[in-house]
């Protein structure tokens, strides 16, 4: 909502300065966004007459002239602009002016010639970025008047963002009536009175949709000069309310809309057909707007019609058959109040969003209707002239002004301070709100422009805004102390982030959208969330892996010289299960590069999938993981794993498809990892500490090369040796003395009793399990 | 008695000349030794008469003392050279860079959410969580905005299909929360929020802070409180101004927006209120009994005032260069 100071003032005028007027409208919740000079500062500037122009003897480009700037003689002026010509009328900077930027006109010598002043285009005075010659001010411009006052230029634009439940302040007559409330200034409101029918005709309306159209006020008027030129005030009002000039009609009927907040129309009446009719639009009904766009309706619209067709979008937008232009004589003006209900969202649903269709959404005064019907005739009467015929006026139900209860007490609890019924009451008067006390009690009536009022918290916000916010103290709050739950067995997703820290991952938060195509090839996810409305083709599924964004800010570093890029992320993956979506938090990570940054105490070497296992394992300890070879598009087949706690698959690593490689020269690790999984834990029960010092064992073994060591160590598990507490492989060896296709494992076992020392006896049976484990998975022991 | 005193300068000048340890212990051997010079000394004592015996003992075995101070001095000295050596030998350049990896760091917006959290844990509030794709329900019916509502266009909404959009705000945890808890509650609740909307001032992916408080007796004056302490606590500016302005959310009432003084003006920092009597009623909640306040916070924001960033999509980059400055 864009305003004029100015015209706003004529209204109500408080004492208040731009920037404390600026204040108390932000303050009271009509916050200003922006608050713009009309003009910047300038001044000695005045309405001149050209009153002839000869060319400089000694300059081709210059003229000489005369101008009457409303003094006793004539001004010599030099002019270099290509449009000036006797009998205009200019903007004239007389000597001493200040224009913008500091320029100062001073009487000069312009190739021998004096000059007393300069005529000024308007980017001299810097109303335009750019301009074209002389500032041409119409002929009827009073000679000798300061500019500033002639076009009222010491004025200021405010830009309010109304919220949705503050339509009352759509118009200036709303924003005055805060005002006053706020500062207990008197309101000027322009007077309207009821303008008697010339001629007796009158256009028959009908409603057939009183729930949606519980008011209709229309009126003819006839023999009007649609050519007729919108007064220069009223231009300059709309253009300071964002409003474009279009023809003296229309213009009519959008300053009724800035003036008071109730949008209006105007048909042209020769180009209706029989009675006017408020109805539901029928299915598949078309109608052209006046921007041109052909809409087809339903009945969920409303519109307004003839006998033969939909004549315009009730409440949003009017239709091109039916509109005004230059030529019409004889016009159809229209002022109703829709209900909300049947106006809310139908814009929005053919793509429009209207100043119309705004204020009916939110709600219109409908105690004004009739009377901006009166104002609107009024405009037109004395700008188009014509002649006014009887006013139809169709009513229904209205919305009920129901009481609303409001308690003192309340108010006092609610906002945490004391005020009394005294100071309720002078509150709810300066808001106009009619109302009955009876003890505690309030009993508040709203008023029609207030559509917002339904219940007491909508009272206690008026008391609280009207009382100022700044006016109610922070008070610290008093509550009975109880400590928050806190499981010790549950990692925290900090805690895990902070491990995945000192192992050297750098965190990032990277968009929750993926590329559709990505999803399919790299994460196999051929049925990914889709968004409807997504900002970007590549950004229009939701992800179902964190492995796209690290992908992607890997190669983002990289293309930034970053030889060593290790990442990780928590959040959210998306997936559709049958017509749910299930949403996982995941912890994913990324290591490209070398092991170590360049080091002088180490020898260069690239990360590999043994690295990044040990990440894996220490975010999951004290659980000990199992790695089963499995594949999965985004990986090397042959380098990659799935991981199983407790028997259930809780994650994927693997060295990056050589598919996806790119051109990255350098092998790339990745994890991803279920974030529920990782903050399960345990509280520590402790057991028992051997006495005596554990014995050990080596075995080595000869196994053919697709046998995993997993494999060996389930089995050598399996059978439960007993004293054996630890089996770890602690070597793995090819080549000389391994025949091709073999390879040399070597386990050590750690043998121990809690209660005694083991003899070798007792070792030997267990080893000796152990080597008949091994024998069954085909491993021979090496000698 | 001159030939003792001989012995021992020439004890003394050789020990003092030796700079190895097993010489050392040779040239004792000279003086001390079985066959040495002091030795037969000593052994040359029963020739002497019975008178003069105590006193030249005495005189042989102060040389002898003599000599083996002056050998321990020279072995002590002789050791300590050695120790000194061997640690010269030994010492590094202390100045070249540690081996091993280094550490990595936490995202800003983590490190904002975490000092966050800390701060409102100080008081008690308890952290949840909701679901980012969210029922339309959740993200609007039940916070009293209605089908068709003017507030829902002001949403910017991402729909997944007619019924499930990407939240937009994290209000829908408090549903979600009430549903499942009786008051009195306190939360908060951190994480993503999406709006169609994308340029250098905003990002279709965004974060939010949720906070919810019900109690019987929770005021709006207690919510100022709250939020300006937390303000304050979290800008470590004891004097941080805080302004509280008329606006409107359909789900809180009175509703207030919150600014911050910043370099001379006022910055917006999130929105809050009172929660709306609808809203507890949906979620079976007695409005008469409990009162109830919540606050809405912009994580991005919070993060941009306190570490100096200008732009919103560097968060979103994963620039190393940029991520490495909060580590």
């Amino acid at each position: 909502m864009k305003f004029s100071e100015n015209w706003l003032r004529t209204w109500v005028n408080p004492a208040l300065s731009s920037e404390e007027l600026s204040h108390l409208l932000t303050m009271a919740g009509l916050e200003v966004e922006a608050m713009e000079k009309v003009a910047p500062a300038f001044n000695s500037v005045v309405v001149a007459e050209v009153i002839s122009v000869d060319k400089h003897p000694d300059a081709d480009r210059l003229n000489v002239c005369q101008v009457n700037a409303g003094e006793s003689s004539p001004l010599t002026i030099v002019c270099g602009a290509a449009n000036v010509k006797a009998g205009i009328k200019v903007p004239c900077a007389r000597i001493g002016a200040v224009l913008p930027n500091d320029f100062r006109i001073k009487q000069a010598k312009v190739r021998g010639i004096d000059s007393f002043g300069m005529l000024c285009s308007s980017k001299e005075l810097g109303l335009a970025e750019e301009s074209d010659g002389l500032w041409i001010l119409p002929e009827d411009a009073p000679t000798g008047e300061d500019l500033r006052r002639y076009l009222d230029l010491d004025d200021n634009l405010y830009t309010l963002k109304l919220t949705p439940n503050r339509s009352d302040c759509s118009g200036i007559a709303g924003i005055a009536r805060e005002v006053a409330a706020l500062t207990g200034c008197e309101i000027n409101p322009v007077s309207v009175a009821d303008i008697p029918a010339a001629l007796s005709d009158r256009m028959e309306v009908r409603v057939d949709d009183k729930a949606s159209c519980p008011l209709y006020c229309g009126r003819l008027v006839k023999g009007v000069n649609a050519k007729a030129k919108t007064p220069a005030w009223m231009q300059r009002r709309l253009e300071r309310s964002g409003v474009r000039a279009i023809s003296a009609i229309v213009d009519i009927t959008n300053y009724v809309m800035m003036e008071f907040g109730q949008p209006m129309h105007a048909f042209d009446a020769d180009k209706l057909s029989g009675a006017i009719t408020v109805r539901r639009a029928t299915n598949g009904e078309s109608l052209r707007l006046l921007n041109d766009q052909t809409v087809t309706l339903d009945e969920q619209v409303l519109v307004i019609a003839d006998q033969q067709r939909a004549l315009a979008l009730a409440g949003i937008m009017g239709g091109q058959d039916s509109s005004v232009g230059d030529d019409t004589r004889n016009i159809f003006l229209e002022a109703a109040f829709f209900n909300p209900d049947a106006i809310a969202g139908r814009a929005r649903r053919f793509g429009l969003a209207t100043d119309s269709s705004f204020r009916f959404e939110r709600g219109v005064d409908f105690s004004a209707t009739k009377k901006c019907l009166e104002r609107a005739t009024q405009l037109v009467l004395e700008i188009c002239g014509g002649k006014v015929c009887e006013a139809a006026e169709i009513s229904g139900a209205l919305p009920a002004r129901e009481p609303i209860e409001l308690r003192a007490s309340r108010v006092s609890r609610v906002l945490g301070i004391p005020l009394n019924t005294d100071e309720i009451a002078s509150l709810l008067k300066r808001l106009q709100l009619e109302f009955t006390l009876s003890k505690d009690m309030f009993s508040v009536t709203p008023p029609a422009f207030r559509h917002d009022l339904e219940i007491e918290a909508d009272l206690i916000e008026e008391v609280a805004r009207l009382h100022g916010y700044e006016n109610i103290p922070a008070l610290a709050p008093q509550a009975r102390l109880t400590m928050l739950p806190d499981s010790e067995a549950i990692h925290s997703l900090s805690g895990i982030k902070q491990k995945l820290v000192e192992r050297d991952y750098q965190e990032i938060v990277s968009l929750s959208f993926s590329d559709h195509n990505t999803e399919k090839t790299v994460c196999g996810n051929e049925n990914p969330v889709l968004l409807q409305n997504p900002i970007a083709s590549n950004l229009s599924v939701m992800r179902s892996s964190l492995t796209g964004g690290l992908l992607t800010a890997l190669r983002f570093n990289l293309n930034r010289r970053q030889a060593r890029v290790r990442l990780f992320e928590a959040g959210a993956c998306f997936a559709k299960s049958g017509d749910k979506y299930i949403q996982t938090e995941r912890v994913s990570g990324i290591a490209y590069g070398s092991r170590m940054n360049e080091q002088w105490g180490a020898k260069t070497s690239s990360v590999d999938f043994f690295d990044v296992k040990a990440d894996v394992e220490a975010l999951l300890a004290p659980a000990v993981p199992k790695f089963v070879a499995a594949t999965h598009p985004a990986f090397h087949p042959g380098r990659s794993a799935e991981i199983f706690c407790d028997g259930k698959s809780m994650g994927w690593m693997g060295e990056l498809h050589p598919n996806w490689q790119d051109d990255m020269p350098q092998a790339c690790i990745l994890f991803e990892l279920d974030a529920g999984a990782l903050m399960k834990a345990s509280v520590p029960r402790l057991e028992e500490i051997a006495k005596s010092l554990p014995a050990r064992r080596d075995l080595a073994v000869l196994v053919d090369e697709h046998v995993s060591t997993q494999d060996l160590i389930d089995a050598m598990s399996a059978i439960r040796a007993p004293y054996v507490h630890e089996i770890a492989l602690f070597d793995v060896y090819r080549g000389n003395g391994v025949a091709q296709g073999k390879k040399s494992l070597a386990f050590r076992v750690l043998l121990q009793d809690t209660q005694k020392t083991l003899n070798d006896g007792e070792i030997e049976q267990s080893i000796a399990l152990l080597v008949d484990a091994l024998n069954n998975k085909g491993a021979q022991l090496r000698m | 008695m001159e030939e003792l005193q001989q012995i021992l300068d020439q004890a003394l000048a050789q020990f003092s000349e030796i700079s190895d340890e097993d010489h050392l212990e040779q040239a004792k051997a000279k003086y001390l030794g079985k066959d040495g010079s002091l030795t037969a000394m000593l052994k040359g004592l029963g020739k002497l008469s019975a008178e003069e015996r105590p006193k030249a003992g005495a005189r042989i075995n102060q040389v002898k003392q003599a000599i083996e101070a002056a050998l321990q001095d020279r072995r002590d000295a002789l050791s300590k050279a050695k120790m000194a050596a061997r640690l010269a030998a030994e010492s590094l350049d202390v100045t070249l860079p540690g081996r091993g990896i280094g550490s990595g760091g936490l995202h800003p917006i983590t490190r904002t959410l975490n000092r966050i959290e800390h701060l409102f844990h100080s008081l008690g509030f308890a952290t949840t969580q909701g679901p980012e794709i969210e029922h339309d329900f959740y993200n609007f019916t039940a916070l009293n905005i209605p089908e068709n509502h003017p507030a829902r266009a002001m949403h910017d909404t991402f729909y997944i299909d007619p019924n499930h959009v990407l939240r937009t705000h994290t209000s829908p945890v408090q549903v979600h929360y009430m549903e499942e808890h009786k008051p009195p509650l306190k939360i908060i609740s951190a994480g993503r929020v999406y709006r169609v909307d994308s340029d250098a001032t905003h990002s279709p992916m965004f974060h939010q802070v949720e906070g919810l408080w019900v109690d019987e007796e929770v005021s709006f004056a207690n919510l100022k409180g709250v939020v300006q302490d937390f303000l304050q606590r979290f800008f470590e500016q004891d004097d941080l101004e805080v302004r509280f302005r008329p606006s409107f959310f359909p789900f809180t009432e009175p509703s207030a927006e919150m600014d911050m003084s910043w370099r001379g003006g006022w910055l917006e920092i999130g929105g809050c209120g009172m929660v709306h009597p609808n809203v507890l009623k949906h979620v079976n909640i007695d409005s008469e009994k409990y009162l109830g306040f919540a606050f809405g916070l912009g994580v991005e924001r919070l993060a941009m005032l306190r570490y100096g960033v200008n732009d919103l999509r560097q968060f979103y980059e994963s620039d190393l260069r940029f991520l490495k400055q909060f580590n």
